[in-house]
């Protein structure tokens, strides 16, 4: 019940915080807002019982990612964008709730082929007879047990775009 | 316990630790007054009772009594935003640390610490990352080209110290194997030989301790790395424009951070609240929380201490020392520590 009544608080300021991101028109607000987004998915993890995964949520996204992109606002001074004035008032009356109600169509489809909404929310799932996901544990084995790998390849591929922005930042020397 | 009694303790215990946190942090800062005076030959505040022992209580009158000033042009939310950012954040990590064992009072079993978590260590990572934004956004909306400097300087320092000091603890984690502040704790209970308690210090955690000092140093602020409030450059950092209780919110989180090092050292590094228990039932259970809050006063210490000797860095030299030399030097402390536990 506590669960249920927490999910829908954090969810209506998952999706406010996003339409707030849309609708500010000075960088460091919509920026903000994106913060507010993570947090609140984090929670919404917790919520599901992923606490190790709610943790790096709010540490990798909404602690350094999220100050990178604030730092650069900083940084480059940016100030109110420019709103081009001459929008289509159908597309938005129209448009936009047939893109949510799409949206959400697709997203259920491909969540029950997936067998995605049997995971309750609250407490650890069980899925093929084990905890899917969430703890430490289970994420370290998934990491660098079953999907080793991948894991690896897409480290180097993060070395790679380290190396490239390295290079592409000291060009002019 | 049902949930009406859990909420009661929950709510006792955090009113205690505020309590205790604030009245602690007030009283460092007098601490830190007198310290570094008797290291500069002087006396330091000794106006206000005995020894000073007032000031803290004068400070804060004279905090809530004057003027609070916004700069015009400030962006008006974000400017009263970030000091409750940086404030709420030092406070929140004090959450999960376990200050003592498990004690008992009459039908009650309960933990010596707001909420044990079993991902403690990570809340208090995640929290602390979030802390940065206080500095952030104080510099960039009070709208002045020092707090903006101070506050890129103390973002650009917060967040490369803040890999370091993360790696730095991944050794103590392979070493306990859980993220639970009060599993790191027991993990380290027991001695060797009788006498060498069997702290993660001792059990060759030593260069991510060091590490571990510097990155903390480094993260909350205080010199050798104070480059984000370097008042012979930035009048005074990223709080430049604030005044009255506002100026004083920053400067309870820097104090509160200090706290939050301190106890988050004392529990990965120091074997938490380990150490003799004797005497009569009552003084045997608080004599843990003794023993803890003793290491904290110790590290409080050696922060004013290293106030007091040593000169500020340049920021390159910072950046340098914090990229160059503890990011490899951690790197290679979590090479070593998973080697010696896997041929073990």
């Amino acid at each position: 019940m506590l669960h249920l009544l927490l999910f829908f608080i954090f969810a209506a300021i998952c999706v406010a915080g996003a339409i707030n991101l849309l609708a500010q028109k000075h960088p460091i607000n919509s920026a903000l807002s994106l913060i507010v987004v993570m947090g609140s998915l984090a929670v919404l993890y917790l919520l599901l019982g992923a606490e190790f995964v709610a943790a790096l949520q709010l540490i990798v996204y909404a602690g350094a990612v999220m100050v990178l992109f604030v730092f650069v606002i900083m940084l480059l001074n940016a100030g109110v964008e420019e709103r081009t004035e001459h929008g289509s008032r159908v597309a938005i009356v129209l448009g936009v709730p047939g893109l949510i109600i799409g949206l959400g169509i697709v997203a259920w489809v491909v969540s029950h082929l997936a067998g995605l909404d049997k995971i309750a929310i609250g407490g650890p799932t069980i899925m093929n007879g084990a905890e899917v996901f969430g703890n430490p544990q289970a994420v370290g084995r998934l990491l660098f047990l079953d999907y080793l790998l991948p894991f690896e390849v897409t480290s180097i591929l993060i070395l790679i775009a380290i190396m490239g922005a390295v290079v592409l930042a000291r060009r002019e020397e | 316990m049902g949930i009406g009694t859990f909420i009661v303790v929950s709510l006792i215990k955090i009113v205690i630790a505020v309590f205790v946190l604030l009245t602690a942090v007030a009283y460092t800062t007098l601490l830190e007054r007198k310290v570094v005076a008797h290291i500069q030959n002087r006396w330091g505040p000794s106006r206000v009772g005995p020894f000073g022992i007032w000031q803290p209580l004068a400070d804060g009158l004279k905090f809530i009594f004057k003027e609070d000033l916004t700069p015009p042009y400030a962006n008006k939310p974000l400017y009263l935003a970030a000091p409750v950012i940086a404030l709420v954040t030092a406070l929140t990590s004090m959450a999960v640390i376990p200050i003592g064992p498990w004690i008992t009072v009459g039908s009650i079993h309960t933990p010596l610490q707001i909420t044990d978590v079993n991902i403690g260590l990570l809340v208090i990572l995640g929290i602390t990352s979030l802390g940065v934004y206080g500095a952030a956004l104080a510099g960039w909306s009070s709208n002045s080209k020092y707090s903006m400097l101070a506050s890129l300087r103390a973002s650009a320092q917060m967040m490369s110290y803040e890999i370091a000091l993360g790696l730095s603890l991944i050794g103590v984690l392979i070493l306990a194997g859980s993220f639970s502040l009060r599993d790191i704790v027991d993990s380290q209970s027991g001695t060797w030989l009788g006498f060498i308690p069997r702290w993660n210090l001792f059990k060759g955690q030593f260069v991510a301790f060091f590490i571990y000092i510097m990155a903390a140093y480094a993260e909350t602020n205080r010199i050798p790395f104070d480059l984000a409030e370097a008042e012979s450059e930035l009048v005074a950092g990223y709080h430049t424009e604030y005044s009255s209780m506002k100026f004083a919110m920053f400067f309870m989180a820097e104090y509160a951070n200090m706290f939050t090092v301190a106890c988050l050292a004392s529990v990965l590094f120091l074997g938490g609240w380990s150490g003799p228990v004797f005497g009569p039932p009552i003084v045997q259970s608080l004599m843990p929380v003794f023993w803890f809050a003793l290491r904290v006063f110790a590290f409080i210490f050696i922060y004013i201490w290293v106030r007091g000797t040593l000169p500020r860095f340049r920021y390159d030299q910072l950046m340098a020392f914090g990229w160059k030399f503890l990011l490899p030097l951690a790197i290679a402390n979590i090479v070593v520590t998973s080697l010696v536990v896997a041929l073990k």
